[in-house]
């Protein structure tokens, strides 16, 4: 339930506005209180009533606002957001707008606007012709571009929960190995499927046939360990089956994935003998400079050199792929984007649609998607180690739900339950 | 307002014609006859003049706005005090200046509304001498009759217009000089409807039919007991000699094809 105040002012009795106004409310499928009101002691006096108006949804609260605004009635205190012009490229108005994920609007020229992509810490940029609001990160602002300032003329939404009674509905971060977790990962199968029905429905009958609010892509968020710990065949499946559209991950997941595909190894074990093999340690480098030699992931899918894991998967089902470098990356492979500025940016464009983030044993990566995620994307991130689901949700991603457990029993838990048989 | 009009603010029809299209009656295809309009406005000029014995003060013409004739919406003048309009459509906001002129060199209070509050003038706002009413929703704001209450210390009840055919106030609510109210009542929304019957008893209420009301025949000039209307209106006529009116018929086709009458094309000045 949303709540609005708003006055109404003149000669509201006699004329039968205010009832219009309340009526307007009832009938638009809204609820009132008459807060306050004041009647004018003479005919020439005019009468003054402040009204609090409640509905279910903030699309159904601006349509009352709307409707009610052509009969005189005014958002109580409402005042446009200040705009500000940076001072220089890459620099933000010292009294910027610091964003959250939650749903924004900002108010311009009496009109209240949706923050478009929001995302948390970034600021908001205000362009007219046509008149919209937009996130932008302190890197990209231009000199001039007119920045939200303070906190005047900006409100912000609580979240709504999701339609589904699953374990997104509760929002809560169960970061216990002692909890059962069988069936959180049962409702994350159920809304894969239900993504994956809402993609093919887009792509059959039309945007327009799908529905917006659950999304038309899964976004797998993953860590090396993936690899390592036997979840590749399990990941594999998944991406095959059209279960996953969009992976971000680093250098390693791809480097040892592939060393997998050609050398039977992940960072030098033998991921059937279960033991170090002689020179294994130098398989992942030597992956790497292959990789490189064949020009890049796609092309070593292509020319056979990787034949089988996530990588060929995600090439033979072209799923948008965000590799982002770090410091300590060996190669690093050529697909890796090894600007941070550049990666961010890739990330941010491979996020709409997205309806499911599930982020499976990988801090890092984790927490840079949680920072770009709009809170409204359901998110799950699973860890072997309590500490990483806390300290997403502690760096502001309350949304996620943690399920501590090895990655690779999750996936190959999940896979089954979209009726994997490996 | 709502005393005797004697002294009205008139432009004479030099520049008059169809030239855009900012209401239902307007057809940029269906062009004013430059001749006939004059002519019309003549007579309209004549009646009032020679028949009613009212004074008229005659604005200048200014080529590219050919709606100065309806000076109705120059803005609204009690008191010595006029509020000059602020015209929704831009095509008609070039009026606004000249408007302001000839009340400021006319020696009246000029008082300008914000930009923003969009009001346009004696053609929304009418009343008898206790109250008046404001038309809003298809040209002016509801919100200006707050301002324009307390400018003028008066009760002005804003009323709903639904229909694009009666966009102005003055083209469905003539009140007269009598204290009856000549109008349309589908013009108004149920609680406009419904406020007009509160006040205005039922004995003063005269409705003008469907036919007449879009021959417009509300848009009616009022000066004493005389009222000059548009031709084609009998029963409207019929009910005003009921009444003790004398009716005069005027031919204003010509500018009806831009949604106006004989109301519109004056304004009642102090």
């Amino acid at each position: 339930m949303v709540t609005e105040t708003v006055t109404l002012e003149g000669h509201i009795i006699d004329s039968l506005i205010l009832p219009k106004v309340l009526d307007t409310i009832l009938q638009m499928g809204g609820a009132f209180d008459l807060s306050k009101i004041h009647v004018g002691a003479t005919r020439k006096e005019s009468s003054h009533a402040e009204i609090r108006v409640h509905a279910e949804t903030t699309h159904l609260l601006e349509e009352i606002l709307q409707a009610i605004q052509a009969h005189g009635a005014v958002v109580a205190g409402a005042v446009d957001c200040a705009l500000e012009p940076a001072p220089k490229d890459g620099v933000l108005p010292d009294s910027f707008y610091a964003t959250s994920h939650l749903p924004t609007q900002v108010r311009v020229n009496g009109q209240w606007l949706d923050v478009e992509a929001i995302e948390m810490d970034l600021a908001i940029r205000v362009v007219r012709d046509p008149l919209h609001a937009r996130t932008v990160p302190m890197a990209e602002v231009k000199a001039g571009d007119m920045i939200v300032t303070g906190r005047q003329g900006v409100r912000v939404f609580p979240l709504e929960r999701p339609k589904e009674r699953d374990v997104f509905a509760f929002m809560e971060a169960h970061v216990s190995s002692e909890r059962p977790h069988r069936h959180v990962i049962a409702d994350v199968a159920h809304r894969m499927r239900m993504i994956r029905d809402n993609r093919q429905k887009a792509l059959n009958e039309g945007e327009a046939a799908c529905d917006p609010e659950l999304g038309t892509k899964v976004l797998i968020v993953g860590g090396p360990a993936i690899v390592h710990a036997g979840g590749r065949e399990a990941l594999s499946w998944l991406i095959d089956s059209g279960f996953i559209h969009v992976l971000f991950c680093g250098n390693a997941l791809p480097a040892h994935d592939m060393e997998a595909s050609i050398f039977g190894t992940s960072l030098g074990y033998g991921l059937c003998a279960g033991h170090a093999v002689p020179h294994g340690h130098e398989h992942h480098l030597r992956t790497i400079n292959r990789v490189r030699a064949a020009g890049g992931i796609k092309q070593a899918v292509e020319s056979g050199l990787i034949k089988d894991g996530i990588m060929a998967s995600c090439i033979r089902k072209n799923i948008d792929m965000v590799l982002a470098g770090s410091i300590r990356d060996d190669g690093p492979l050529p697909d890796v984007i090894t600007d941070t500025l550049q990666a961010q940016a890739a990330m941010r464009a491979a996020l709409p649609g997205v309806g499911l983030a599930i982020m499976v044993a990988t801090t890092l990566h984790a927490i840079a998607t949680g920072n770009c995620l709009p809170a409204k994307v359901p998110t799950v991130c699973v860890d072997i180690n309590p500490a990483v689901p806390t300290k997403l949700s502690d760096r502001g991603s309350f949304q996620a739900v943690g399920l501590v457990m090895d990655s690779s029993s999750f996936l190959r838990e999940l896979a089954q339950e979209l009726s994997w048989h490996g | 307002m709502g005393k005797q009009m004697g002294r009205l603010l008139v432009c004479p029809p030099d520049y008059f014609g169809i030239e855009y299209e900012i209401n239902p009656w307007m057809r940029v295809s269906n062009a004013a006859d430059s001749e006939k309009s004059k002519a019309q406005w003549h007579e309209l000029a004549r009646v009032l003049e020679e028949d009613v014995g009212a004074k008229l003060e005659r604005m200048t013409p200014v080529k590219g706005l050919p709606d100065l004739v309806f000076t109705a919406n120059a803005g609204v003048v009690h008191d010595g005090k006029a509020v000059i309009s602020r015209f929704r459509h831009p095509e008609r906001q070039g009026e606004e200046e000249h408007f302001e002129r000839w009340f400021r060199e006319h020696g009246y209070h000029v008082i300008l509304l914000e930009k923003d509050c969009y009001f346009e003038g004696a053609g929304d706002l009418l009343g008898f001498p206790d109250i008046w009413f404001g038309g809003y929703r298809q040209r002016s704001d509801i919100k200006a009759y707050t301002v324009l209450s307390q400018i003028y210390g008066k009760e002005i009840l804003p009323l709903e217009l639904v229909s694009g055919q009666f966009y102005h106030l003055d083209t469905c609510f003539c009140p007269l000089s009598g204290g009856e109210l000549l109008y349309y009542p589908a013009a108004f929304d149920t609680y406009a409807q419904a406020t007009i019957v509160h006040h205005v008893e039922a004995a003063r209420r005269i409705v003008v039919p469907q036919a007449e009301a879009e021959r417009f025949a509300c848009n009616a000039v009022c000066v004493g007991t005389h009222v000059v209307l548009s031709a084609g209106c009998p029963e409207t006529m019929a009910m005003l000699k009921d009444r003790g009116y004398i009716p005069h018929a005027v031919e204003l086709d010509q500018f009806l094809k831009s949604g106006g009458s004989a109301k519109c094309l004056t304004l009642a000045l102090d």
